[in-house]
Protein backbone atom coordinates (compact mmCIF):
# COMPACT_ATOMS: atom_id res chain seq x y z
CA UNK A 1 0.00 0.00 0.00
CA UNK A 2 1.34 3.41 -0.91
CA UNK A 3 1.65 6.05 1.78
CA UNK A 4 -1.13 8.64 1.94
CA UNK A 5 -0.49 12.08 0.48
CA UNK A 6 -0.78 13.75 3.86
CA UNK A 7 -0.80 12.03 7.18
CA UNK A 8 -1.22 13.63 10.57
CA UNK A 9 -0.37 11.48 13.59
CA UNK A 10 -1.40 12.25 17.19
CA UNK A 11 -0.99 15.98 16.60
CA UNK A 12 -1.04 18.17 19.72
CA UNK A 13 -1.11 21.97 19.57
CA UNK A 14 -1.40 24.23 22.62
CA UNK A 15 -1.83 27.98 22.72
CA UNK A 16 -0.76 30.08 25.69
CA UNK A 17 -3.49 31.98 27.50
CA UNK A 18 -3.00 35.08 29.61
CA UNK A 19 -1.97 34.66 33.23
CA UNK A 20 -4.80 35.00 35.72
CA UNK A 21 -2.53 37.14 37.98
CA UNK A 22 0.81 38.82 37.38
CA UNK A 23 2.75 36.03 39.09
CA UNK A 24 0.12 33.39 38.55
CA UNK A 25 0.69 30.14 36.71
CA UNK A 26 0.93 30.22 32.92
CA UNK A 27 -2.23 28.76 31.41
CA UNK A 28 -2.64 26.97 28.12
CA UNK A 29 -5.48 25.81 25.95
CA UNK A 30 -5.21 22.57 24.04
CA UNK A 31 -6.42 23.37 20.53
CA UNK A 32 -5.57 19.93 19.18
CA UNK A 33 -5.41 17.03 21.60
CA UNK A 34 -3.81 14.23 19.60
CA UNK A 35 -5.59 14.19 16.26
CA UNK A 36 -4.75 11.62 13.57
CA UNK A 37 -6.00 12.02 10.01
CA UNK A 38 -4.92 11.25 6.46
CA UNK A 39 -5.77 12.16 2.88
CA UNK A 40 -4.99 9.98 -0.11
CA UNK A 41 -3.68 11.39 -3.37
CA UNK A 42 -6.59 13.16 -5.10
CA UNK A 43 -8.80 12.49 -2.08
CA UNK A 44 -11.29 14.85 -0.49
CA UNK A 45 -11.45 15.21 3.29
CA UNK A 46 -13.87 17.50 5.06
CA UNK A 47 -13.07 18.66 8.58
CA UNK A 48 -16.09 19.99 10.46
CA UNK A 49 -16.65 21.40 13.91
CA UNK A 50 -17.71 24.57 15.70
CA UNK A 51 -15.54 27.60 16.41
CA UNK A 52 -12.87 26.48 18.82
CA UNK A 53 -12.96 22.85 17.76
CA UNK A 54 -9.40 23.07 16.45
CA UNK A 55 -10.19 22.68 12.76
CA UNK A 56 -8.33 25.82 11.67
CA UNK A 57 -5.42 24.97 13.97
CA UNK A 58 -5.12 21.68 12.11
CA UNK A 59 -4.73 23.54 8.80
CA UNK A 60 -2.29 26.03 10.32
CA UNK A 61 -0.17 23.25 11.81
CA UNK A 62 0.01 21.40 8.48
CA UNK A 63 1.04 24.61 6.73
CA UNK A 64 3.65 25.38 9.37
CA UNK A 65 2.00 28.53 10.73
CA UNK A 66 1.83 27.10 14.24
CA UNK A 67 4.30 24.79 15.91
CA UNK A 68 2.86 21.53 17.18
CA UNK A 69 3.86 20.42 20.68
CA UNK A 70 4.02 16.80 19.62
CA UNK A 71 2.88 14.48 16.89
CA UNK A 72 3.94 13.92 13.31
CA UNK A 73 3.02 15.34 9.93
CA UNK A 74 4.01 13.18 6.97
CA UNK A 75 3.95 14.03 3.29
CA UNK A 76 3.93 10.92 1.06
CA UNK A 77 5.21 8.99 4.04
CA UNK A 78 8.12 11.34 4.70
CA UNK A 79 8.32 13.17 7.99
CA UNK A 80 7.77 16.90 7.52
CA UNK A 81 9.45 19.42 9.80
CA UNK A 82 6.96 22.28 9.45
CA UNK A 83 9.13 24.57 11.59
CA UNK A 84 12.03 24.39 9.11
CA UNK A 85 11.32 27.33 6.81
CA UNK A 86 13.90 26.37 4.18
CA UNK A 87 12.54 22.85 3.91
CA UNK A 88 8.91 24.05 3.89
CA UNK A 89 9.56 26.32 0.89
CA UNK A 90 9.35 23.57 -1.74
CA UNK A 91 6.24 22.32 0.05
CA UNK A 92 4.41 25.55 -0.88
CA UNK A 93 4.36 24.30 -4.47
CA UNK A 94 2.50 21.15 -3.57
CA UNK A 95 0.34 22.51 -0.76
CA UNK A 96 -1.73 25.70 -1.10
CA UNK A 97 -4.39 27.37 0.97
CA UNK A 98 -7.53 29.50 0.51
CA UNK A 99 -8.73 31.45 3.55
CA UNK A 100 -12.13 32.65 4.70
CA UNK A 101 -11.92 36.40 4.15
CA UNK A 102 -11.89 37.07 0.41
CA UNK A 103 -10.79 40.72 0.76
CA UNK A 104 -8.28 40.18 3.54
CA UNK A 105 -6.36 37.54 1.62
CA UNK A 106 -5.50 39.80 -1.34
CA UNK A 107 -3.10 42.75 -1.25
CA UNK A 108 -5.29 45.84 -1.75
CA UNK A 109 -2.48 47.64 -3.63
CA UNK A 110 -1.93 44.85 -6.16
CA UNK A 111 -4.12 44.06 -9.14
CA UNK A 112 -5.70 40.62 -9.17
CA UNK A 113 -3.39 39.61 -12.00
CA UNK A 114 -0.28 40.78 -10.12
CA UNK A 115 -1.33 38.76 -7.05
CA UNK A 116 -1.59 35.60 -9.14
CA UNK A 117 1.60 36.40 -11.08
CA UNK A 118 3.51 36.90 -7.83
CA UNK A 119 2.44 33.48 -6.59
CA UNK A 120 3.43 31.87 -9.88
CA UNK A 121 6.87 33.47 -9.81
CA UNK A 122 7.46 32.64 -6.15
CA UNK A 123 6.52 29.01 -6.70
CA UNK A 124 8.03 28.26 -10.09
CA UNK A 125 10.79 30.81 -10.40
CA UNK A 126 11.09 33.56 -13.02
CA UNK A 127 9.51 32.92 -16.40
CA UNK A 128 9.17 34.95 -19.56
CA UNK A 129 6.53 37.70 -19.45
CA UNK A 130 4.46 36.16 -22.24
CA UNK A 131 4.51 32.66 -20.80
CA UNK A 132 3.54 33.97 -17.35
CA UNK A 133 0.76 36.19 -18.73
CA UNK A 134 -0.57 33.21 -20.64
CA UNK A 135 -0.62 31.11 -17.48
CA UNK A 136 -2.36 33.85 -15.49
CA UNK A 137 -4.98 34.34 -18.20
CA UNK A 138 -5.55 30.57 -18.38
CA UNK A 139 -6.05 30.22 -14.63
CA UNK A 140 -8.43 33.22 -14.61
CA UNK A 141 -10.53 31.52 -17.28
CA UNK A 142 -10.42 28.32 -15.27
CA UNK A 143 -11.89 30.00 -12.18
CA UNK A 144 -14.61 31.57 -14.30
CA UNK A 145 -13.24 35.12 -14.58
CA UNK A 146 -12.61 36.97 -17.79
CA UNK A 147 -8.83 37.56 -18.12
CA UNK A 148 -9.57 41.32 -18.19
CA UNK A 149 -10.27 40.98 -14.44
CA UNK A 150 -6.50 40.63 -13.98
CA UNK A 151 -6.23 44.43 -14.27
CA UNK A 152 -8.70 45.09 -11.45
CA UNK A 153 -7.92 45.82 -7.82
CA UNK A 154 -9.58 43.86 -4.99
CA UNK A 155 -11.89 46.77 -4.09
CA UNK A 156 -13.30 46.63 -7.62
CA UNK A 157 -14.30 42.99 -7.16
CA UNK A 158 -17.22 41.40 -5.34
CA UNK A 159 -16.62 38.90 -2.50
CA UNK A 160 -17.19 35.95 -4.82
CA UNK A 161 -14.84 37.35 -7.46
CA UNK A 162 -12.13 37.95 -4.83
CA UNK A 163 -12.49 34.36 -3.69
CA UNK A 164 -12.12 33.22 -7.31
CA UNK A 165 -8.88 35.21 -7.52
CA UNK A 166 -7.70 33.59 -4.27
CA UNK A 167 -8.45 30.17 -5.75
CA UNK A 168 -6.67 31.14 -8.97
CA UNK A 169 -3.60 32.15 -6.98
CA UNK A 170 -3.65 28.96 -4.93
CA UNK A 171 -4.04 26.68 -7.95
CA UNK A 172 -1.90 28.44 -10.59
CA UNK A 173 1.12 26.24 -9.85
CA UNK A 174 -1.03 23.08 -9.71
CA UNK A 175 -0.59 22.03 -6.08
CA UNK A 176 -1.28 18.43 -5.09
CA UNK A 177 -3.22 19.48 -2.02
CA UNK A 178 -5.55 22.45 -1.66
CA UNK A 179 -6.48 23.45 1.89
CA UNK A 180 -9.63 25.56 2.23
CA UNK A 181 -10.22 27.10 5.65
CA UNK A 182 -13.88 28.20 5.74
CA UNK A 183 -13.37 29.36 2.15
CA UNK A 184 -17.08 29.79 1.43
CA UNK A 185 -18.42 30.80 4.87
CA UNK A 186 -18.25 34.56 4.28
CA UNK A 187 -20.08 34.43 0.96
CA UNK A 188 -23.74 34.85 0.08
CA UNK A 189 -25.53 31.54 -0.37
CA UNK A 190 -25.91 32.03 -4.13
CA UNK A 191 -22.20 32.84 -4.53
CA UNK A 192 -21.26 30.06 -2.13
CA UNK A 193 -22.86 27.55 -4.49
CA UNK A 194 -20.78 28.91 -7.40
CA UNK A 195 -17.53 28.62 -5.43
CA UNK A 196 -18.37 25.12 -4.13
CA UNK A 197 -18.92 23.99 -7.71
CA UNK A 198 -15.70 25.69 -8.82
CA UNK A 199 -13.66 23.93 -6.11
CA UNK A 200 -15.22 20.62 -7.05
CA UNK A 201 -14.44 21.02 -10.75
CA UNK A 202 -10.90 22.33 -10.20
CA UNK A 203 -9.94 19.47 -7.89
CA UNK A 204 -11.42 16.86 -10.19
CA UNK A 205 -9.84 18.26 -13.33
CA UNK A 206 -6.32 18.24 -11.90
CA UNK A 207 -6.60 15.33 -9.48
CA UNK A 208 -5.90 17.74 -6.64
CA UNK A 209 -6.56 16.53 -3.10
CA UNK A 210 -8.80 18.78 -1.01
CA UNK A 211 -8.78 19.42 2.72
CA UNK A 212 -11.96 21.41 3.25
CA UNK A 213 -12.60 22.97 6.64
CA UNK A 214 -16.10 24.21 7.45
CA UNK A 215 -18.74 24.44 10.13
CA UNK A 216 -21.51 23.64 7.67
CA UNK A 217 -22.02 19.92 7.09
CA UNK A 218 -24.34 20.48 4.13
CA UNK A 219 -21.53 22.24 2.23
CA UNK A 220 -18.93 19.64 3.19
CA UNK A 221 -21.24 16.90 1.99
CA UNK A 222 -21.19 18.28 -1.56
CA UNK A 223 -17.40 18.37 -1.72
CA UNK A 224 -15.91 15.61 0.38
CA UNK A 225 -15.98 11.82 0.22
CA UNK A 226 -14.50 11.51 3.71
CA UNK A 227 -15.52 13.56 6.71
CA UNK A 228 -13.83 14.08 10.07
CA UNK A 229 -15.69 15.73 12.94
CA UNK A 230 -13.65 17.66 15.50
CA UNK A 231 -14.92 18.72 18.89
CA UNK A 232 -12.74 20.59 21.40
CA UNK A 233 -9.54 19.44 19.77
CA UNK A 234 -10.51 15.79 19.55
CA UNK A 235 -11.57 13.68 16.61
CA UNK A 236 -15.03 12.43 17.56
CA UNK A 237 -16.01 10.75 14.32
CA UNK A 238 -14.45 9.90 10.99
CA UNK A 239 -16.52 8.26 8.30
CA UNK A 240 -17.28 8.11 4.62
CA UNK A 241 -19.91 10.54 3.37
CA UNK A 242 -22.69 7.98 2.98
CA UNK A 243 -22.18 6.49 6.41
CA UNK A 244 -21.80 9.78 8.28
CA UNK A 245 -24.95 11.29 6.85
CA UNK A 246 -27.14 8.20 7.00
CA UNK A 247 -26.01 6.98 10.42
CA UNK A 248 -24.03 9.55 12.44
CA UNK A 249 -22.70 7.79 15.52
CA UNK A 250 -21.47 10.59 17.72
CA UNK A 251 -24.05 12.83 19.45
CA UNK A 252 -21.97 15.88 18.48
CA UNK A 253 -22.19 14.96 14.80
CA UNK A 254 -25.93 14.53 15.22
CA UNK A 255 -26.18 18.01 16.77
CA UNK A 256 -24.19 19.53 13.87
CA UNK A 257 -26.50 17.82 11.40
CA UNK A 258 -29.60 19.05 13.19
CA UNK A 259 -28.32 22.64 13.05
CA UNK A 260 -28.13 22.81 9.24
CA UNK A 261 -30.88 25.17 8.14
CA UNK A 262 -32.95 23.60 5.39
CA UNK A 263 -35.06 25.77 3.09
CA UNK A 264 -38.22 24.02 4.02
CA UNK A 265 -40.95 25.67 6.09
CA UNK A 266 -41.57 23.85 9.35
CA UNK A 267 -45.22 23.39 10.25
CA UNK A 268 -46.04 25.71 13.10
CA UNK A 269 -48.48 24.85 15.83
CA UNK B 1 -53.88 40.01 9.91
CA UNK B 2 -55.07 43.23 11.47
CA UNK B 3 -56.21 46.08 9.25
CA UNK B 4 -53.65 48.79 10.03
CA UNK B 5 -50.06 47.68 9.43
CA UNK B 6 -47.35 48.35 12.00
CA UNK B 7 -44.94 49.57 9.35
CA UNK B 8 -46.17 50.71 5.97
CA UNK B 9 -43.56 51.38 3.29
CA UNK B 10 -44.82 53.03 0.10
CA UNK B 11 -42.78 53.55 -3.04
CA UNK B 12 -39.56 53.94 -1.10
CA UNK B 13 -36.37 54.74 -2.96
CA UNK B 14 -32.83 55.19 -1.65
CA UNK B 15 -30.00 56.83 -3.53
CA UNK B 16 -26.43 57.70 -2.73
CA UNK B 17 -24.39 60.60 -4.09
CA UNK B 18 -20.98 59.23 -5.10
CA UNK B 19 -18.06 60.74 -7.01
CA UNK B 20 -19.26 58.65 -9.97
CA UNK B 21 -22.74 60.18 -9.81
CA UNK B 22 -25.99 59.21 -8.14
CA UNK B 23 -26.37 55.51 -7.39
CA UNK B 24 -29.81 54.06 -6.77
CA UNK B 25 -29.72 51.37 -4.10
CA UNK B 26 -33.47 50.87 -3.70
CA UNK B 27 -36.18 51.64 -6.26
CA UNK B 28 -39.90 51.95 -5.59
CA UNK B 29 -40.38 49.36 -2.85
CA UNK B 30 -43.80 49.03 -1.22
CA UNK B 31 -44.14 46.66 1.70
CA UNK B 32 -45.98 46.42 4.96
CA UNK B 33 -45.34 44.63 8.22
CA UNK B 34 -48.38 43.61 10.26
CA UNK B 35 -48.48 43.45 14.04
CA UNK B 36 -46.87 40.25 15.29
CA UNK B 37 -45.80 38.95 11.90
CA UNK B 38 -42.35 37.82 10.82
CA UNK B 39 -41.38 39.15 7.42
CA UNK B 40 -38.14 37.95 5.84
CA UNK B 41 -36.33 40.20 3.36
CA UNK B 42 -34.11 38.02 1.19
CA UNK B 43 -31.50 39.08 -1.34
CA UNK B 44 -27.82 39.01 -2.23
CA UNK B 45 -25.22 41.54 -1.08
CA UNK B 46 -26.00 44.86 -2.71
CA UNK B 47 -29.66 44.07 -3.35
CA UNK B 48 -30.68 47.01 -1.17
CA UNK B 49 -32.30 44.93 1.57
CA UNK B 50 -30.37 46.60 4.38
CA UNK B 51 -30.60 50.15 2.99
CA UNK B 52 -34.37 49.84 2.75
CA UNK B 53 -34.64 49.53 6.52
CA UNK B 54 -31.77 51.92 7.26
CA UNK B 55 -33.88 54.50 5.38
CA UNK B 56 -36.89 53.71 7.59
CA UNK B 57 -34.76 54.13 10.72
CA UNK B 58 -33.16 57.36 9.47
CA UNK B 59 -29.75 55.67 9.56
CA UNK B 60 -28.56 56.21 5.99
CA UNK B 61 -25.01 57.45 5.65
CA UNK B 62 -24.54 61.18 5.00
CA UNK B 63 -24.47 60.84 1.22
CA UNK B 64 -27.70 58.81 1.24
CA UNK B 65 -31.16 60.17 0.51
CA UNK B 66 -34.55 58.48 0.85
CA UNK B 67 -37.66 59.32 -1.14
CA UNK B 68 -41.17 57.98 -0.73
CA UNK B 69 -42.93 57.12 2.47
CA UNK B 70 -42.54 54.81 5.46
CA UNK B 71 -45.04 55.07 8.27
CA UNK B 72 -44.70 53.46 11.67
CA UNK B 73 -48.19 53.33 13.23
CA UNK B 74 -49.10 56.35 11.13
CA UNK B 75 -45.96 58.38 11.91
CA UNK B 76 -44.03 59.35 8.78
CA UNK B 77 -40.36 58.39 9.14
CA UNK B 78 -38.92 59.59 5.83
CA UNK B 79 -37.72 63.16 6.24
CA UNK B 80 -38.60 63.16 9.95
CA UNK B 81 -36.40 65.12 12.36
CA UNK B 82 -34.03 63.31 14.72
CA UNK B 83 -36.36 64.16 17.63
CA UNK B 84 -39.32 62.61 15.86
CA UNK B 85 -37.27 59.60 14.81
CA UNK B 86 -36.05 59.05 18.35
CA UNK B 87 -39.63 58.63 19.50
CA UNK B 88 -39.80 55.54 17.26
CA UNK B 89 -36.21 54.28 17.00
CA UNK B 90 -35.22 51.98 19.80
CA UNK B 91 -38.66 52.46 21.34
CA UNK B 92 -41.24 50.99 19.01
CA UNK B 93 -38.79 49.76 16.42
CA UNK B 94 -35.40 48.28 17.35
CA UNK B 95 -32.44 47.14 15.28
CA UNK B 96 -30.07 44.20 15.63
CA UNK B 97 -27.09 44.25 13.28
CA UNK B 98 -24.93 41.54 11.82
CA UNK B 99 -21.68 41.90 13.70
CA UNK B 100 -22.18 41.05 17.36
CA UNK B 101 -18.77 42.40 18.38
CA UNK B 102 -18.94 45.78 16.68
CA UNK B 103 -22.48 46.52 17.81
CA UNK B 104 -21.54 46.33 21.50
CA UNK B 105 -19.32 49.10 22.91
CA UNK B 106 -16.23 47.20 24.10
CA UNK B 107 -15.45 49.19 27.26
CA UNK B 108 -18.94 49.02 28.76
CA UNK B 109 -20.23 46.21 30.91
CA UNK B 110 -23.30 44.28 29.70
CA UNK B 111 -25.39 46.01 32.39
CA UNK B 112 -24.55 49.48 31.07
CA UNK B 113 -25.04 48.38 27.45
CA UNK B 114 -28.51 47.15 28.28
CA UNK B 115 -29.61 50.08 30.37
CA UNK B 116 -27.94 53.13 28.79
CA UNK B 117 -30.60 53.60 26.12
CA UNK B 118 -33.57 53.65 28.46
CA UNK B 119 -31.77 55.61 31.20
CA UNK B 120 -30.36 58.31 28.92
CA UNK B 121 -33.81 58.94 27.54
CA UNK B 122 -35.39 58.82 30.97
CA UNK B 123 -37.76 56.04 30.03
CA UNK B 124 -37.23 54.10 33.26
CA UNK B 125 -35.77 54.50 36.73
CA UNK B 126 -32.43 52.83 37.40
CA UNK B 127 -34.10 50.12 39.46
CA UNK B 128 -36.67 49.41 36.76
CA UNK B 129 -33.97 49.32 34.11
CA UNK B 130 -31.89 46.87 36.14
CA UNK B 131 -34.91 44.63 36.55
CA UNK B 132 -35.76 44.88 32.87
CA UNK B 133 -32.13 44.08 31.91
CA UNK B 134 -32.31 40.80 33.82
CA UNK B 135 -35.62 39.97 32.19
CA UNK B 136 -34.27 40.75 28.73
CA UNK B 137 -31.25 38.48 29.26
CA UNK B 138 -33.54 35.67 30.44
CA UNK B 139 -35.78 36.17 27.41
CA UNK B 140 -32.87 35.56 25.05
CA UNK B 141 -31.87 32.43 26.96
CA UNK B 142 -28.73 33.63 28.73
CA UNK B 143 -27.98 31.56 31.80
CA UNK B 144 -26.88 33.22 35.06
CA UNK B 145 -27.97 36.69 33.90
CA UNK B 146 -26.92 38.32 37.21
CA UNK B 147 -23.30 37.28 36.64
CA UNK B 148 -23.36 38.24 32.96
CA UNK B 149 -24.33 41.83 33.78
CA UNK B 150 -20.83 42.35 35.20
CA UNK B 151 -19.07 41.04 32.08
CA UNK B 152 -17.59 42.93 29.13
CA UNK B 153 -18.49 41.99 25.52
CA UNK B 154 -15.10 40.36 24.86
CA UNK B 155 -15.74 37.88 27.64
CA UNK B 156 -18.71 36.43 25.78
CA UNK B 157 -18.80 34.07 22.81
CA UNK B 158 -20.12 35.22 19.42
CA UNK B 159 -23.52 33.62 19.87
CA UNK B 160 -23.85 35.03 23.37
CA UNK B 161 -22.93 38.53 22.13
CA UNK B 162 -25.58 38.35 19.44
CA UNK B 163 -28.13 37.35 22.08
CA UNK B 164 -27.03 40.30 24.23
CA UNK B 165 -27.49 42.58 21.18
CA UNK B 166 -31.03 41.21 20.84
CA UNK B 167 -31.59 41.78 24.57
CA UNK B 168 -30.47 45.42 24.16
CA UNK B 169 -33.03 45.82 21.37
CA UNK B 170 -35.73 44.36 23.63
CA UNK B 171 -35.19 46.73 26.56
CA UNK B 172 -37.94 49.13 25.50
CA UNK B 173 -40.39 46.33 24.69
CA UNK B 174 -40.56 47.30 20.99
CA UNK B 175 -43.35 46.19 18.69
CA UNK B 176 -41.01 45.64 15.76
CA UNK B 177 -37.52 44.15 15.72
CA UNK B 178 -35.42 44.63 12.59
CA UNK B 179 -32.76 41.90 12.56
CA UNK B 180 -30.17 42.49 9.84
CA UNK B 181 -28.29 39.26 9.07
CA UNK B 182 -28.35 38.35 12.78
CA UNK B 183 -26.78 34.91 12.24
CA UNK B 184 -24.46 35.38 9.27
CA UNK B 185 -21.32 35.74 11.38
CA UNK B 186 -22.15 32.67 13.45
CA UNK B 187 -21.51 28.91 13.27
CA UNK B 188 -24.45 26.75 12.24
CA UNK B 189 -25.01 25.39 15.74
CA UNK B 190 -24.93 28.86 17.30
CA UNK B 191 -27.09 30.15 14.47
CA UNK B 192 -29.70 27.52 15.32
CA UNK B 193 -29.79 28.77 18.93
CA UNK B 194 -30.16 32.43 17.90
CA UNK B 195 -32.97 31.48 15.52
CA UNK B 196 -34.67 29.65 18.41
CA UNK B 197 -34.56 32.91 20.39
CA UNK B 198 -36.11 34.86 17.49
CA UNK B 199 -38.77 32.18 17.08
CA UNK B 200 -39.73 32.37 20.76
CA UNK B 201 -39.88 36.19 20.55
CA UNK B 202 -42.17 35.92 17.57
CA UNK B 203 -44.41 33.64 19.61
CA UNK B 204 -44.80 36.43 22.19
CA UNK B 205 -46.32 38.71 19.54
CA UNK B 206 -43.23 40.71 18.56
CA UNK B 207 -43.15 41.57 14.86
CA UNK B 208 -39.80 40.72 13.27
CA UNK B 209 -38.19 41.82 10.02
CA UNK B 210 -35.46 39.29 9.28
CA UNK B 211 -32.98 40.50 6.66
CA UNK B 212 -30.86 37.68 5.23
CA UNK B 213 -29.25 36.23 2.10
CA UNK B 214 -29.96 32.66 3.20
CA UNK B 215 -33.38 31.21 2.49
CA UNK B 216 -32.44 28.29 4.74
CA UNK B 217 -32.51 30.65 7.73
CA UNK B 218 -35.94 31.95 6.75
CA UNK B 219 -37.63 28.57 6.86
CA UNK B 220 -39.49 27.78 10.03
CA UNK B 221 -39.62 31.37 11.29
CA UNK B 222 -41.02 33.70 8.61
CA UNK B 223 -44.71 34.13 7.85
CA UNK B 224 -44.02 36.05 4.67
CA UNK B 225 -40.99 36.45 2.44
CA UNK B 226 -40.06 39.43 0.25
CA UNK B 227 -37.27 38.81 -2.27
CA UNK B 228 -35.17 41.77 -3.48
CA UNK B 229 -32.92 41.91 -6.52
CA UNK B 230 -30.91 44.91 -7.73
CA UNK B 231 -32.80 47.29 -5.42
CA UNK B 232 -36.27 46.16 -6.42
CA UNK B 233 -38.83 43.85 -4.93
CA UNK B 234 -39.17 40.85 -7.27
CA UNK B 235 -41.44 38.56 -5.29
CA UNK B 236 -43.53 38.57 -2.13
CA UNK B 237 -45.34 35.49 -0.90
CA UNK B 238 -46.41 33.60 2.21
CA UNK B 239 -43.41 31.52 3.32
CA UNK B 240 -45.09 28.16 2.78
CA UNK B 241 -46.16 29.04 -0.75
CA UNK B 242 -42.77 30.46 -1.65
CA UNK B 243 -40.87 27.37 -0.53
CA UNK B 244 -43.35 25.03 -2.18
CA UNK B 245 -43.44 26.87 -5.51
CA UNK B 246 -41.27 29.95 -6.08
CA UNK B 247 -42.72 32.11 -8.85
CA UNK B 248 -39.70 34.25 -9.79
CA UNK B 249 -36.76 32.46 -11.46
CA UNK B 250 -34.41 34.35 -9.10
CA UNK B 251 -36.23 33.03 -6.02
CA UNK B 252 -36.07 29.55 -7.50
CA UNK B 253 -32.33 30.01 -8.06
CA UNK B 254 -31.76 31.20 -4.49
CA UNK B 255 -33.68 28.23 -3.12
CA UNK B 256 -31.70 25.80 -5.24
CA UNK B 257 -28.35 27.29 -4.12
CA UNK B 258 -28.87 26.31 -0.48
CA UNK B 259 -26.99 23.06 0.10
CA UNK B 260 -29.44 20.56 1.51
CA UNK B 261 -28.82 17.40 3.44
CA UNK B 262 -31.65 15.77 1.51
CA UNK B 263 -30.09 16.23 -1.97
CA UNK B 264 -27.95 13.55 -3.57
CA UNK B 265 -24.45 14.49 -2.43
CA UNK B 266 -22.86 13.82 -5.79
CA UNK B 267 -24.98 16.48 -7.45
CA UNK B 268 -23.46 19.82 -8.39
CA UNK B 269 -25.06 22.65 -6.46
CA UNK B 270 -27.50 24.60 -8.61
CA UNK B 271 -25.77 27.97 -8.63
CA UNK B 272 -27.15 31.11 -10.29
CA UNK B 273 -24.34 31.89 -12.70
CA UNK B 274 -23.24 35.45 -13.30
CA UNK B 275 -23.49 38.59 -11.19
CA UNK B 276 -26.20 41.06 -10.29
CA UNK B 277 -25.88 44.43 -12.09
CA UNK B 278 -23.31 46.72 -10.49
CA UNK B 279 -24.73 49.61 -8.46
CA UNK B 280 -25.30 52.53 -10.78
CA UNK B 281 -25.34 50.34 -13.89
CA UNK B 282 -28.16 51.31 -16.27
CA UNK B 283 -30.36 48.30 -16.93
CA UNK B 284 -32.99 48.08 -19.62
CA UNK B 285 -35.60 45.40 -19.22
CA UNK B 286 -35.62 42.97 -16.32
CA UNK B 287 -32.46 43.33 -14.16
CA UNK B 288 -32.34 39.54 -13.75
CA UNK B 289 -32.66 38.76 -17.48
CA UNK B 290 -28.89 38.29 -18.13
CA UNK B 291 -28.77 35.50 -15.52
CA UNK B 292 -32.19 34.02 -16.19
CA UNK B 293 -32.53 30.72 -18.05
CA UNK B 294 -36.08 31.46 -19.17
CA UNK B 295 -35.46 35.04 -20.34
CA UNK B 296 -36.97 35.96 -23.71
CA UNK B 297 -36.87 39.01 -25.98
CA UNK B 298 -39.47 40.92 -23.96
CA UNK B 299 -37.50 40.40 -20.70
CA UNK B 300 -34.47 42.16 -22.17
CA UNK B 301 -36.53 45.14 -23.35
CA UNK B 302 -39.36 45.78 -20.92
CA UNK B 303 -38.90 45.92 -17.14
CA UNK B 304 -41.59 43.75 -15.52
CA UNK B 305 -43.90 45.38 -12.95
CA UNK B 306 -44.78 43.76 -9.65
CA UNK B 307 -48.20 42.18 -10.14
CA UNK B 308 -50.50 39.94 -8.15
CA UNK B 309 -50.60 36.28 -9.22
CA UNK B 310 -52.51 34.80 -6.30
CA UNK B 311 -53.83 35.86 -2.94
CA UNK B 312 -50.91 37.45 -1.05
CA UNK B 313 -48.48 36.68 -3.85
CA UNK B 314 -46.86 39.24 -6.09
CA UNK B 315 -44.12 38.77 -8.65
CA UNK B 316 -42.21 41.02 -11.04
CA UNK B 317 -41.63 38.67 -13.95
CA UNK B 318 -42.99 38.34 -17.48
CA UNK B 319 -43.01 34.56 -17.31
CA UNK B 320 -43.29 33.45 -13.67
CA UNK B 321 -43.27 29.77 -12.79
CA UNK B 322 -46.77 28.37 -12.58
CA UNK B 323 -48.36 27.92 -9.15
CA UNK B 324 -49.89 24.50 -9.85
CA UNK B 325 -52.73 25.90 -11.88
CA UNK B 326 -53.31 28.88 -9.57
CA UNK B 327 -52.09 31.44 -12.11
Amino acid sequence: MTAPLLQVERLVVRYPLGKPRLFGPRREIEALAGVSLDIAEGGTLGVVGESGSGKSTLARAVLGFVKPLSGEIRWRGELLDTTDKARMRPMRRVMQVVFQDPFGSLDPRMTAGASVFEALEALEGPASREAANERVAAVFREVGLDPSFARRYPHELSGGQCQRVAIARATVARPQLLICDEAVSALDVSVQAQIVNLLRDTCRRHGMALLFISHNLAVVRHLCADIAVLCQGRLVERAGREQLFSAPRDPYTQALLAAVPEPRPIARA
Amino acid sequence: MSAAPLLDIRDLGVEFATPQGTVRAVTGVSLSVATGECLAIVGESGSGKTQLFMACLGLLSDNGRAVGSARYLGTELIGASETELNRVRGVGMSLVTQDPLNSLTPHLRIERLLTEGVLDRGLMSAAEAGQRALEALRTVGITEPEARLRHYPHELSGGMRQRVAIAVALMTAPKLLVADEPTTALDVTVQARVLDVLRSLRATGLAIVLITHDLGVVAGIADRVAVMYAGELVETAPAAGLFAAPAHPYTAGLLASVPRLSDPATLRLAAIEGQPPRPGEIVTGCPFAPRCASASEVCREVAPRLRSIASGREVACHAPFSQEGRV
